[in-house]
């Protein structure tokens, strides 16, 4: 039974996007019965050609993918470099860890409120220090080039790559290498960029990838913050699959069909970029400079670090403000009035959604946990692990955009009959859950000292009660907070669950987007709270969990 | 499973573990009961893999030739678990997420009562000096403590050989010679052939049997 | 495979229920209705961008959950074209049977859209029911044509909208009174009006409102674009907009996303007039404490749009009479009173005084509008709707002007 596990996990991770590609693929030229499209054509191409601005959101969102891992990237690496081994290391850590379990959405929705020009850094400064008793008609969100976009997706894919590395950190002995460097004069950030990264790098790379991906593509983050006129492809493309006119459904797939290629191209910029960046740090590298006095750049990226996750905090923390507030109008710092008006009037709503959310996020995460356990433990047994390949088909659910395939698959799951049943949610928020789960557990299931397992053997034990009564206990906490995980992208799947669901299994997250198309910023910050509330507990329970069980037991201890 | 309640000799027939094409280990050997064969090497010698290989761990690079037997047993295709040859590494290797009880009572077979195998427990622990320990957490107790602990759990398994990997050398001074005594007394007392592996001479004069260098292949 | 299988057993059942599938029923037998309804679960797909809309539906389905045992689930959309694309979705997978969408909130392009691709119940059935004793269908219009399509019965109106516009009183501003006048304003104000962009619903109607406000002959806007030249009849229009845009909020580099999005801006005080749907929309607004308790409503004294917007239920919906006998709950007097309350929604109704009794004519007139929704008499005149293919072409001029900021 456990000899099937690594090929059900292939099955889950490659089929839904695979019949989704396809699902996609052929509208997109022309071949849709229930429309009339009965013949293969390149119209829809044309159509999506003669869309004004077309070129220019396909441009949009390639650089957005790639400047948003580019800048991304280069912070965790500065940071890294420059404060590895300080004091304040594990503060940063601390700081930049629960960022992971804020939905985009409601990081995007926290950072506008803050950002706009009636917004609540300028209502702190007006109109005492800049006399505008009007908001100014500056453009700062919907900026032509995405800028704000752009900050707005650094700042959640920052925390990311960040607990990536850490976790890749640990192989590259990093304080070995940092003081072989430093001995030889090196200043500190110079050392690590020269004697670590080049090692960690290759072990974060599918991770970036990812980023790219999903910057490239991202749907919710662009409406809130990016352009308008015209909006990333991404965006785009949604609205013409949701238009009345349903000859548009053609066009909008040649577009998701667009939209791989994107993607795809920002990949393959990146991989030539890597040589470039090899080949000039390689120069760096042979000239000898020293880097010595490295203090302003290092203070530089801690203060780029901390602001960007003190700016998705204080996004938050207001978000929940404005929904205990009554009328808040600029330039009011603060709200006149505090209200539970809305609370109390959201209060009936949420027993359903809130039960849904948690119940789908229940059955993803335990099939997730489930699935990568048996895995790991047939490779275990086997001597055999998938090595890359593995590694690439884990991150595959991450690296295809969404846009271009869910729709396809929402097609599909009607075809085979099983539309829109519970089952078909769970099983696709699966196959967005499972590379989580499997990524975050891997590492501390495979560092496991096996002599614990050999002398359990050598008692008379065999593999399975090995498994059930050392090795499973004794990793209980990195595979529950692989679950919290796992749980945490499970609530803030939206276009899945959205299309699969089909309106009949409201989560947090769908109901979120669609009261807060209602654009009350109280009803933004009530179901933004809601929706970190859910993956919080998560993670708390698996924080608590294992320090309850093991209470007695000083050898079980975290070692954070 | 093989039945044996007699103490049995263990006998390597032959054996050659090699690594690519370099032959690691090769030794032809018997040890008698309570006999204790002491084999000599530096680090990454091959000693530990000899090991694992009576054990029945031998990592897949290395290729293995040869015989392991138990009196008249052939071991050498069973899966480790049904081998029932005991292993003591450096470290005690106690499970730490159970008490110190719960890890002898993991060794004892499931057949019996709840009250029979705890009372087995309870009666090893006391005769190693550890009386009262049953529900101690393994993370409070000194390294020698420790090592008993590891040898009693080792023998309510009732194994037929011990294979010892370096158990000594990460106790301190005072505690190695008390603990090796212990260890080889032990073993001497209930029949069992011990194949020792190890870098320490102190421990092969302490051991008193055959020394087999593999420094000298 | 089991693509086969399904289709196989489709035609099985097509064959075994007779032609069509879904035996059709009787609307004019209503008790039949009535009982073959009970027990059935209606999944009402409904835009779910206000509370008190949602509460209001809420209501509606606790009452008839209670009154005829049909258990109503309200699907929250952000966007209608969610449900029409489910159902397309359906139609290409072959299931004519049982459908996720009962019940639609539609009108205009969505109605549309939807009849000319068949994937509405047909044949009509909302003037069967006998709520429509009670409807005004004689003196409003738009009840029988939605945006110059004829509704044949194929949707049940639910409620009446017209375009007004709100402003805050307490900034003391001067408001126009037509479009020319607006874009007179807006150079007097730059930066301080927005409108949404098309496609959005709002945005597409302001589009409209000017549109009608900049031809010669309204009339011609009745009969399709193609009879008629859309460059020289629009020329006005455009120059009016090309005006307009250089002072347009962002200076039209960007445009607010919605309705709500609009009414936001005005709360930030970053716009000085915002505009809706619904006569209610800034009585409800305030009441919820999103706008202050200064803001009034205004129209045009020529005439705003107007329009009424519908329930539709689709060819293969699963719980068929649930839905009519949900929507012809919606729209009878009991419900559209209630509707029509302020403290609960302010939406107009599409019944008529005169069709109803005594007492409903009294409660309907007892109703307190609120603060700052214009009661019947100052909504002004109703301009009618564009034939729908002057839009489509108004957007996509729209789009080649303005939809790419420089």
């Amino acid at each position: 039974m456990l000899r099937a596990a690594p090929a059900i996990a292939i099955v889950v991770l490659t089929g839904p996007i695979l019949f989704g590609l396809l699902a996609t693929l052929l509208p997109a030229f022309g071949w849709f019965p229930a429309l009339g499209g009965t013949s293969l054509s390149l119209e829809p191409w044309n159509m999506l050609l003669a869309q004004p601005g077309i070129l220019r959101s396909a441009l949009l969102s390639y650089a957005t993918g790639l400047l948003t891992a580019f800048i991304a990237l280069a912070l965790v690496a500065g940071f890294l470099a420059g404060w590895l081994h300080s004091r304040a290391f594990g503060a940063f850590t601390h700081l930049l860890s629960p960022l992971l379990a804020v939905p985009h959405a409601a990081a995007a929705f926290g950072l506008a409120f803050l950002l706009v020009p009636s917004g609540w850094l300028m209502r702190l400064v007006s109109p005492e220090l800049t006399g505008f008793t009007r908001p100014p008609d500056w453009l700062i969100i919907h900026d032509p080039l995405g800028l704000t976009m752009m900050a707005g997706l650094i700042a959640k894919e920052l925390p990311f790559l960040f607990l990536v590395s850490l976790a890749a950190l640990p192989q590259t002995r990093a304080q070995e290498f940092t003081r072989v460097a430093s001995g030889l004069g090196y200043g500190r950030m110079a050392a690590f960029l020269h004697g670590v990264w080049p090692q960690l790098y290759p072990q974060i790379r599918l991770a970036v990838f990812a980023v790219i991906a999903y910057s490239s593509s991202v749907i919710d983050v662009a409406l809130i913050l990016g352009p308008t006129n015209p909006a990333p492809l991404a965006a785009r493309l949604v609205t013409w699959m949701n238009d009345p006119d349903l000859t548009m459904r053609f066009q909008a797939s040649a577009g998701a069909v667009m939209q791989s290629l994107v993607t795809g191209a920002a990949l393959l910029t990146w991989v030539a970029g890597e040589k470039l960046v090899t080949a000039g740090a390689r120069n760096i590298r042979n000239s000898g400079r020293r880097f010595a006095e490295d203090g302003l750049p290092r203070g530089g990226f801690a203060f780029a670090v901390a602001l960007a996750a003190i700016a998705v905090f204080a996004g938050l923390g207001l978000l929940g403000l404005w929904s205990f507030s009554g009328y808040w109008g600029f330039p009011d710092a603060l709200p006149r009035a505090l209200s539970l008006q809305i609370w109390e009037g959201q209060l009936t709503g949420l027993g359903r959604p809130l039960g849904i959310t948690f119940v789908v996020g229940l059955a993803a995460t335990l099939a997730a946990i489930i699935l990568a356990l048996a895995c790991l433990e047939r490779e275990a047994r086997t001597h055999r692990s998938g090595g890359s390949r593995a590694l690439l088909l884990l991150y595959l659910p991450l690296i295809v955009p969404q846009a271009s395939f869910v729709f396809g698959l929402q097609l599909f799951f009607l075809f085979a009959g099983i539309g829109t049943s519970f089952w078909a949610l769970a099983l696709v928020h699966l196959v967005f859950v499972l590379p989580y789960v499997f990524l975050s557990m891997s590492d501390a299931w495979r560092a496991w000292d096996k002599r614990y397992a050999q002398s359990g053997q050598s008692l008379g034990r065999g593999l399975n009660a090995i498994f059930w009564h050392v090795r499973l206990p004794m990793l209980l906490r990195p595979v529950l907070a692989a679950g919290a995980l796992g749980f945490a992208v499970s609530v803030s799947q939206y276009l899945p669950t959205l299309l699969i669901g089909a309106g009949r299994w409201p989560t947090i997250t769908t109901e979120a987007v669609a009261l807060a198309s209602g654009g009350d910023r109280r009803l933004i910050g009530v179901y933004a709270s809601l929706q970190m509330a859910l993956p919080f507990a998560g993670f708390a329970a698996a924080l608590a969990v294992p320090a309850l069980v093991f209470m007695r037991r000083a050898g079980m201890r975290a070692s954070i | 499973m093989p039945q044996a309640e007699n103490p049995k000799p263990l006998r390597l027939d032959r054996v050659s573990i090699r690594l690519h094409d370099r032959e690691l280990v090769g030794i032809d050997a018997a040890i008698a009961p309570g006999d204790v064969l002491t084999v000599m090497g530096e680090s990454g010698s091959g000693k530990s893999t000899l090991l694992a290989f009576v054990a029945g761990f031998l990592e897949p690079v290395f290729t293995a030739s040869g015989r392991v037997l138990l009196g008249e047993d052939e071991i050498t295709s069973l899966p480790p678990h049904e081998r029932r040859t005991g292993l003591l590494f450096q470290d005690a290797m106690l499970f730490p997420h159970m008490s110190v009880g719960e890890n002898l009572l993991f060794a004892l077979p499931r057949g019996d009562a709840r009250s029979a195998r705890v009372a087995a427990a309870n009666s090893v622990l006391a005769d190693a000096g550890l009386g009262g320990f049953f529900d101690r957490d393994p993370a409070t107790l000194s390294g020698g403590q420790k090592a008993r602990v590891a040898l009693a759990r080792t023998l309510l398994s009732k194994p037929r050989a011990l294979l010892l990997d370096e158990p000594f050398s990460k106790l301190d001074a005072s505690r190695r010679q008390t603990i090796r005594r212990h260890v080889f007394d032990t073993a001497k007392a209930v029949g069992l052939p011990v194949l020792l592996v190890t870098h320490d001479r102190a421990d092969a004069e302490a051991a008193g049997g055959p020394v087999f260098d593999l420094d000298d292949q | 495979m089991i693509r086969i299988l399904n289709t196989a057993l489709l035609a099985a059942l097509v064959l075994l229920t007779g032609i069509g599938g879904a035996a059709a029923f009787d609307v004019s037998d209503w008790k039949s209705v009535e009982e073959k309804a009970r027990g059935q679960t209606v999944y009402f797909n409904a835009w779910g961008g206000a509370q008190n809309i949602n509460d209001y539906i809420q209501w509606a389905a606790d009452t008839v959950a209670g009154r005829y045992g049909v258990n109503v689930v309200h699907v929250k959309l952000d966007d209608t074209a969610n449900a029409v694309a489910r159902v397309v979705a359906e139609k290409a997978a072959g299931q004519s049977e049982s459908g996720s969408v009962d019940l639609i909130w539609i009108n205009g392009e969505n109605f549309v859209s939807m009849k000319r691709q068949g994937l509405l119940l047909s044949p009509g059935w909302a003037d069967e029911l006998p709520s429509w004793t009670y409807v005004d269908h004689e003196n409003k219009p738009t009840i029988t044509t939605d945006f110059t399509e004829p509704v044949e019965g194929l949707e049940a109106p639910w409620g009446m909208a017209k375009m007004v516009f709100f402003h805050d009183t307490a900034r003391d501003l001067e408001m126009p009174d037509s479009f020319a006048e607006l874009v007179e304003w807006t150079k007097a104000n730059p930066g301080r009006f927005a409108y949404p962009a098309p496609p959005d619903f709002i945005g597409s109607s302001f589009l409209k409102q000017a549109l009608i406000e900049s031809v010669d002959d309204p009339a011609i806007l009745l009969k399709p674009v193609d009879s008629a030249d859309f460059t020289k009849v629009t020329v006005t229009l455009f120059e009016r907009l090309d005006a307009m845009h250089e002072n347009l909020w962002r200076s039209g580099r960007t445009f607010p996303k919605n309705k709500e999005a609009l009414r936001q801006l005005l709360a930030d005080n970053e716009i000085d007039i915002a505009f809706a749907f619904s006569p209610a929309e800034a009585t409800n607004a305030i009441a919820n404490g999103e706008l202050p308790d200064t803001v009034r409503s205004f129209v045009f004294s020529e005439g705003t749009l107007g329009n009424t917007h519908f329930l539709a239920v689709p060819y293969n919906a699963s719980s068929k009479e649930g839905a009519l006998v949900l929507a012809n709950f919606l729209m009878s007097p009991e419900a559209q009173l209630r509707k029509q309350d302020p403290e609960i929604w302010g939406d107009p109704t599409v019944l008529a005084m005169d069709k109803l009794s005594d007492e409903d004519r009294e409660s309907f007139g007892a109703l307190d509008l609120g603060v700052a929704t214009l009661g019947p008499a100052e909504l002004g005149p109703t301009l009618n709707e564009p034939h729908a293919s002057w839009m489509t072409e108004l957007e996509k001029e729209w789009l080649r002007r303005y939809g790419v900021a420089n």
